[in-house]
């Protein structure tokens, strides 16, 4: 989370719940003009084809544009309140270069003239030049074919952008009465949609056209005990998704009941916040963890978080190369690593994959950012780490031939480089419910939801709270457990991993606002996974007094 | 054609845009937000520049309300009918809004303190001048066989607000913030070293590189200690941050009155009310705003986007000089428009900079007043573990170093911490000389008993 979504959140007042920054120069508009159709395709071609020439004629040896179109509507709530609706669109042209052997980039906003995105392509080839006088290396590019006029859009079933701002309004608010009906004290509860319309062309001769939908509902639900100044919250289930509204239709077959029920692909907000006022009240008066070792039964709800961390960061080639050393930082996994071809990342259970094309995630898309086609790929096979992430002007460094298009720019304004691919867990091959895997479980923890989440800068130390913790005794859930967090060692847990539940149990979790860059940049990505188990992990006790 | 000049608009330009913007409003009440300007930045790694770019952008808003009912319609084009149907569009909007029971009145004129946070130097930045910057620092590390990354990112801007009801600000900003973390070769050693200044004629990459590349190199062969509690060292760096959260911003950023008296804050009291007027921490911490600080000065009325902890600016409320804690006892809070007006007070705004008193020690002198402790360069990914009592936890990174009998006797792996500002607050043993981070003035301090929990492999 960068600073500017930091300020958001606390001036928003909605206490825990993580805001996604607006895009860089965004505006507000209607909620009509969401649905308005932007630059036709043929006049895009027309400004991108004058950025390739201008950088060209320039003496860049190549250039690529992206002509960006970003949507949003955030709906903001709290108890019977709408504290904000926000629409807003921000366009703008960003043209990226190679000149001399190095890098340039410049953008503008509100481009709608060939001159004005020229003039972007001239500034991005002088600073590329200015900066060739440090070269060390040229840069070496992966070679890529063009794919001439090709366009992808999101498979969607309902774009939120149609849905009347009332109905959403309308189940937000009811929502909150529920949550309040069943005990809460207060609730912040919000709904972010997005659309990207996104025109990539290159030297290579690919013009893609995209368009990309994101849905992210998400409360918190606060309990107060003022008798002794105690508060407790419990965030909502839901995840951030690659799908229109239809992610709000409630279905049956979406949901894993159980001690509390989870959601799959579509998410019932009444259901899980009329749960979560309940829980949040039990919270106040749970047990205290005990710190010490235990099994842990981690639900898919929250183990994303975790895979995010400590799977999908480390296999990003860049950090592993030092490219972000000075903010993200670097990562244990090192290149002799996989060239020893037996580094045991996690036991034989564990199997990891990256993917951008995995539907309705939030990582999918058709084309990367620099006109790579998507794709799936290994990244832990039994045990075994086989993979990075890569992009066009470092996959040479592992031998790869070609990018494995994970390349991302989160605006028109910000320049595009390697981000996360969708990174899951496989499900196991034996059928396993979660009922029988705790069944098996002597003293253990069954953690639900993400909570607090912190690792260090190469990705070796990290620990991680949750939104609800039981003790399970015997086998048997034994009642709510509160104050807890683990901490571990990535290669210690995923080694510890015994057993993965099967398919049936599948979800994906994600992020809307990873953060990595200077100046930082927010990408969004799904994690999936079954409930999984890792034994012998060390849990502390964060209860303070102050 | 000149893409800077045509995002950075002069007083006059922005008084004369608004007010005729105002002239078509038929609302009950309107109000403008005029921004623009230039970002540019270089980022290096692997000891060369990986990439450097720019990017300008002015847009005007316009806020219409009716009521209680409020719109928003934003535009990039600045011809009269452009700016007449931008007008039109935010009171459509406005009338088709849901009613905002906590809307508040817009503010009428306001006096302003008279603050220039703009820099020509910084203003006149090149391509070239970056190309440079990065070359000081990448420099002396190629020499010492030494890694460097790097970034800095330079800012020129504008914000430029008006209303209906005769309220005009214009403030013009530059900032540079610069950071490089050094490596050895061998990836065993790495330092930091982190500057933010308003005019970029006062940074010295080279001079700030030097540190970084003096704490890489101390901080090869780091040995394992046993994790517990420890007197530290905290530096600046460990107390503020620029591009992620820390123990400082995170107290200041929870002084928030209605979340205070709702019950959910730190500042919140056992059997209702807040903890305004209670000693909290040490007395010798003393934390205020200064917006005419000049060694960080900031916007007189916080801008379009507001102040560093969420604003309070956008509506047009001045900055002022206010004490948050005074030896150790919440003075004051901050206050939305709505809250401060249900409870009868002064609706104080959040700040945009804050400066932690301290002592006239540097960090050396310090260092050789302790007997044993732990120095600490910075923190990194902090994240709040308990909102209730502020517990964070994070880890160390790039130079922690164990000092014994006043002299730093050896570099130590990176720990985890979990731990509260307010007790750190509590514990404190001794404070430095405040320099500039992140737009705040802040000392190191010497802090005992502080919590690490275990220890990390991450150099």
């Amino acid at each position: 989370m960068n600073r500017r979504d930091f300020n958001q959140l606390i001036s928003m007042g909605a206490a825990g719940i993580m805001m996604p920054a607006l895009p860089a120069f965004s505006r507000t508009v209607t909620p009509e003009a969401l649905l308005e159709p932007g630059l036709d395709v043929s006049m895009k071609k027309r400004l991108a084809d004058a950025a390739l020439n201008a950088a060209k004629s320039k003496g860049a040896t190549y250039a690529d544009v992206r002509i960006g179109r970003y949507l949003n509507q955030f709906i903001l709530t709290r108890e019977n309140k709408v504290q904000a609706i926000i629409n807003s669109e921000s366009y703008g042209v960003g043209v990226r270069v190679i000149a001399n052997g190095c890098w340039g980039f410049a953008s503008v906003g509100d481009a709608r003239d060939e001159s004005v995105v020229a003039k972007a392509a001239e500034t991005a080839v002088t600073i590329a030049k200015a900066n060739s006088r440090l070269l060390t290396e040229p840069v070496q590019l992966a070679p890529q074919k063009g794919f001439g006029e090709v366009s992808w859009k999101a498979p969607i079933k309902r774009n939120a952008f149609e849905v009347p701002v009332k109905e959403k309004v309308d189940l937000l608010l009811s929502a909150n009465s529920a949550a309040m009906q069943n005990g809460a004290n207060f609730v912040n509860n919000v709904l972010f949609q997005i659309n990207e319309q996104k025109y990539f062309a290159s030297t290579d001769g690919t013009y893609a056209d995209q368009d990309i939908h994101r849905i992210g509902p998400s409360f918190t639900v606060t309990a107060v005990d003022p008798g002794n100044g105690r508060f407790a919250t419990r965030n909502s289930l839901s995840s951030p998704m690659g799908m229109g509204y239809d992610y709000l239709q409630v279905n049956p077959k979406d949901k894993s009941t159980g001690i509390t029920t989870r959601y799959n692909k579509g998410y019932d907000m009444l259901e899980d916040i009329t749960s979560a006022a309940k829980q949040a009240k039990e919270k106040l008066s749970a047990k205290s963890v005990e710190g010490g070792k235990y099994d842990l039964v981690l639900d898919p709800s929250h183990l994303w978080l975790t895979i995010h961390e400590s799977v999908g960061h480390p296999l990003e080639l860049d950090r592993v190369l030092g490219y972000e050393a000075n903010y993200a930082g670097t990562s244990f996994v090192t290149l002799d690593k996989l060239q020893s071809k037996n580094f045991a990342y996690g036991s034989k259970e564990v199997n990891i994959v990256a993917d951008k094309t995995q539907v309705d995630s939030l990582g999918a898309v058709g084309w990367d950012d620099e006109g790579v086609k998507t794709k799936k790929w290994d990244l832990v096979r039994d045990g075994i780490l086989v993979n990075y992430q890569a992009i066009r002007d470092q996959v040479h460094i592992i031998g790869e031939k070609e990018s494995q298009g994970c390349c991302y720019a989160d605006n028109w304004s910000s320049v595009q480089f390697q981000r996360m691919a969708n990174v899951s867990l496989e499900a196991g091959k034996t059928p396993l419910s979660v009922q029988n895997m705790i069944k098996d479980v002597k003293k253990g923890i069954y953690i639900i939801g993400d909570g607090s989440f912190s690792i260090d800068q190469q990705r070796y130390n990290f620990q991680f709270g949750g939104q609800l913790f039981y003790e399970i005794k015997d086998g048997q859930i034994a009642g709510m457990l509160k104050d807890v967090a683990y901490q571990a060692n990535t290669k210690e847990f995923w080694n510890s991993c015994v057993a993965v539940c099967d398919q049936s149990d599948y979800r994906l979790g994600g992020a809307f606002n990873d953060g990595k860059g200077q100046p930082g940049q927010s990408s969004a990505v799904s994690h999936g996974s079954a409930t999984a188990r890792f034994n012998g992990v060390n849990v502390i006790n964060t209860a303070r007094k102050i | 054609m000149n893409l800077k000049k045509m995002a950075i608009l002069t007083k006059a330009e922005a008084k004369k845009i608004i007010d005729k913007v105002l002239s078509y409003a038929k609302a009950d009440e309107t109000s403008v937000s005029l921004t623009g300007g230039r970002r540019g930045n270089i980022r290096y790694a692997r000891n060369a520049v990986s990439t450097s770019g720019e990017s300008t952008n002015l847009s005007l808003a316009v806020t219409a309300v009716f009521g209680k009912k409020s719109g928003t319609a934003t535009i990039n084009e600045f011809d009269d009918a452009a700016l007449e149907k931008t007008v039109r569009r935010a009171e459509e909007i406005a009338r088709l809004a849901p009613e905002n029971s906590e809307y508040m009145p817009m503010l009428g004129p306001q006096t302003y303190l008279p603050i220039d946070p703009f820099s020509r130097n910084t203003e006149n930045i090149t391509p070239d001048y970056r190309a440079q910057a990065a070359f000081d620092s990448l420099d002396p590390c190629r020499k010492q066989n030494l890694t460097a990354a790097g970034y800095m990112e330079d800012s020129t801007g504008f914000t430029a607000i008006g209303n209906s009801k005769e309220l005009f600000a214009y403030n013009r900003e530059t900032s540079v913030e610069f950071s490089v973390t050094v490596r050895t070769a061998d990836g065993m050693g790495s330092g930091y070293a982190t500057r933010d200044v308003t005019d970029t004629s006062k940074l010295n990459t080279r001079e700030a590189t030097e540190i970084a590349m003096q704490k890489a190199q101390a901080s090869v062969g780091a040995r394992a200690i046993e994790p517990g509690k420890y007197t530290v060292i905290l530096e600046p760096a460990a107390l503020v941050a620029n591009t992620d959260a820390s123990l400082l911003l995170a107290m200041m950023g929870s002084m928030d009155a209605r979340n205070a008296e709702e019950g959910r804050s730190f500042l919140s009291k056992k059997g209702g009310g807040t903890r305004l007027g209670e000693k909290l921490m040490d007395e010798r911490v003393t934390i205020y705003s200064d917006p005419t600080n000049p060694e960080i000065p900031t916007s007189p009325f916080g801008g379009g986007g507001g102040g560093r902890f969420g604003g309070g600016g956008a509506d047009g409320r001045p900055q002022e000089k206010i004490t948050w804690i005074e030896k150790g006892v919440i003075k004051n809070m901050y206050y939305s428009r709505y809250w401060a007006d249900k409870k009868g007070v002064k609706a104080t705004p959040p700040p945009a900079n804050f400066i932690m008193e301290g002592g006239t020690q540097s960090l050396a002198d310090m260092i050789k007043s302790t007997e044993k402790g732990i120095l600490v360069t910075r923190f990194w990914y902090i994240r709040p573990v308990d909102p209730q009592t502020l517990l964070y936890t994070g880890l160390t990174r790039d130079g922690t170093f164990y000092i014994e009998n006043g002299q730093i006797k050896f570099p130590v792996k990176n720990f985890r911490f979990n731990e509260s500002p307010i007790i750190m607050l509590n514990n404190l043993e001794a404070m430095g000389k405040p320099v500039r981070i992140g737009g705040n003035l802040v000392p190191p301090l010497k802090i005992r008993d502080f919590t690490f929990t275990s220890l990390s492999d991450a150099v």
